[in-house]
């Protein structure tokens, strides 16, 4: 699948997540499925969450016990391949990088996205962070469904 | 006649890279440029690039351009720079000829270094003649460097990491993306570019080619079809799509013909990108006092020709004499960094087509 059309199967997503119990608080979810020379979501991370090695070809690792979920790597990532989810109550809160215009606002509803490109519900723009060591890539906070935890990827106006 | 120690033909990543450490190590050189601006294939990225940090990882195409410029313009004292100057010569006794402004110019170099970097690829469909085709790197130049939008609907054809970026970006410029199609069985490029694209509604379909442009003056419209196991077109599969332009990028290739000129040993090395300057350790080609580096030795990511720039620049500018302070440390650290880019799947090409080289590489 991820080969041939650039969705990976819900199978190999799940393989990026730690057990539900652990997403009470913010989590990094690498999806970085493919050896290639990178490194700066571990060379990012203030917390050592995210481990390469030497190897910069090796994937990344998240210690999910170190890792606070703080997004630094989100907007580092040069493939967008990382966002962190937290689950509460029956909602998911993501925090996802975002390159496009127009730039979303708080309290606005836009599209919830899944990784085929189609919309799969609504997510609520909680925050939308861009400061400037983000180097323009905007960090945007979004609630959504607790159903869409492996569905969600990104948001649509 | 202009005289220098060590001209630099090329003013991508890998031109500035050597150009810094050679002056570093106190070489007086020249940096020639075609274009009016350095930074070759980086002015238009603007996205964040792969690597490590040492290569400048995460920062967009066009900033690791600015770092490089200003690492050169540092060294004002040593670093001359020629900009929309091209190099339309180049004899075996050094001897340059450059053209800027309709105006000749003869300059004779102890040691070259040529970094000219790769061109796009082109191939033969029906109408590829056509307005409204045009390779992917001539649309980043009009999008990124003169802030033009190509057109409102493309097809994108390859999905190596140009084609995958060059999608990216074009969605991001407001240009409708109606899909990306490849030849091959799976995508070229990096994964993580494709997954980014196909989220925002571009989609990637393996096994398709291009059969023919259809239009009057311009492109109006494009054939697809399916392509089986074999590479032959699927009977029935034609598809036409209402576009008005075709993007094409189907890799780049070396741009090698200044060596030709002096007659500098080649091969063809499929894992390089084609027909390439055949070349020792030091990066010297068959002429000892001529030096490649980046793209035009072989086609990789900026990442390692500025690696290769810097490795080069080190290398030549002891062969003149004037040894780095820091070279045997340098001089490890750039094979390292080298290795480490290249020790994936992606590098394991690259390092093959060196391999294959090795065996010609007889000239040292
Ligand atoms: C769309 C796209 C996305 C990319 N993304 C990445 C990425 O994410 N990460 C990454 O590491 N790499 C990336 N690359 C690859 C990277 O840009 C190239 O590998 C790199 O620029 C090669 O550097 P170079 O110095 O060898 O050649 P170039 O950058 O091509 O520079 C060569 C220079 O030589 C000049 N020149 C040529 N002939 C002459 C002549 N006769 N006289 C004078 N000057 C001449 C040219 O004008 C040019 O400025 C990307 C490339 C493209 C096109
Ligand atoms: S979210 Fe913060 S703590 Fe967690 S891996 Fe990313 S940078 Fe490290
Ligand atoms: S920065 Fe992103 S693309 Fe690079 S290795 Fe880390 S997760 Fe993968």
């Amino acid at each position: 699948m991820l080969n041939k059309t650039g969705v990976p199967s819900l199978s190999l997503i799940k393989t990026k997540f730690p057990e539900q119990n652990k997403l009470f608080k913010a989590k990094a979810i690498t999806e970085c499925y493919e050896e290639i020379p990178c490194n700066p979501c571990s060379t990012s991370c203030p917390f050592e969450a995210i481990t390469i090695g030497e190897d910069i070809n090796k994937l990344p690792v998240v210690d999910f016990d170190k890792c606070t979920g703080c997004g630094i790597c989100v907007y580092s990532c040069p493939g967008l391949a990382i966002f962190t989810v937290a689950l509460k109550k029956e909602k998911a809160i993501f925090k996802i990088p975002y390159e496009l215009l127009p730039y979303p606002k708080v309290d606005e509803t836009w599209k919830a996205v899944n990784r085929d490109g189609l919309v799969i519900g609504e997510a609520i723009i909680k925050k939308v962070i861009l400061k400037p060591k983000q180097d323009r890539t905007l960090l945007v906070e979004v609630e959504v469904d607790k159903n869409l935890l492996y569905d969600f990827i990104t948001i649509k106006e | 006649m202009i005289f220098k120690d060590l001209v630099i033909i090329g003013g991508g990543p890998a031109g500035l890279s050597a150009a810094k450490i050679a002056a570093e190590a106190g070489v007086s050189c020249l940096i020639i440029e075609r274009d009016p601006f350095l930074g070759g294939q980086l002015i238009k990225q603007t996205h964040m690039f792969f690597g490590s940090e040492k290569q400048y990882a995460k920062t967009r195409g066009l900033d690791i351009a600015k770092i490089l410029i200003d690492d050169c313009l540092k060294h004002q004292d040593l670093i001359e720079i020629m900009t929309s100057t091209t190099v339309v010569g180049l004899y075996k006794d050094k001897v340059i000829t450059t053209l800027h402004d309709d105006t000749y110019n003869k300059i004779k170099a102890k040691s070259i270094i040529v970094s000219t970097g790769a061109s796009e690829r082109f191939f033969a469909f029906e109408n590829n003649d056509l307005p409204g085709v045009y390779g992917a790197g001539a649309v980043q130049t009009l999008m990124n460097v003169y802030g033009v939008k190509p057109a409102d609907k493309v097809i994108m054809v390859g999905s190596g990491n140009i084609g995958l970026i060059v999608s990216y970006q074009l969605h991001q410029a407001g240009v409708k993306v109606l899909k990306v199609i490849e030849a091959a069985s799976n995508i070229g490029g990096y994964k993580v570019h494709a997954s980014k694209i196909r989220r925002i509604g571009i989609p990637i379909e393996t096994r398709k080619t291009i059969k023919r442009a259809i239009g009057k003056d311009k492109v109006e419209q494009v054939e697809i079809v399916s392509l089986d196991d074999d590479w032959n077109i699927v009977d029935n599969s034609s598809e036409i799509i209402d576009v008005d332009a075709v993007c094409i990028s189907v890799g780049l290739i070396p741009q090698r013909n200044l060596l030709s000129m002096i007659d500098i040993k080649t091969k063809f090395i499929k894992e390089l990108g084609g027909i390439v300057p055949i070349i020792n350790e030091d990066h010297q080609t068959s002429d000892k006092d001529v030096y490649v580096c980046g793209d035009v030795s072989g086609v990789e990511e900026a990442s390692s020709a500025i690696v290769e720039g810097y490795y080069t620049g080190l290398i030549a500018a002891r062969n003149l004499g004037k040894e780095h302070q820091d070279f045997k440390t340098l001089n490890i650290d750039y094979k390292n960094q080298l290795l480490n880019l290249r020790s994936g799947p992606f590098g394991k090409k690259t390092l093959k087509g060196l391999e294959i080289m090795k065996e010609d590489a007889n000239v040292k």
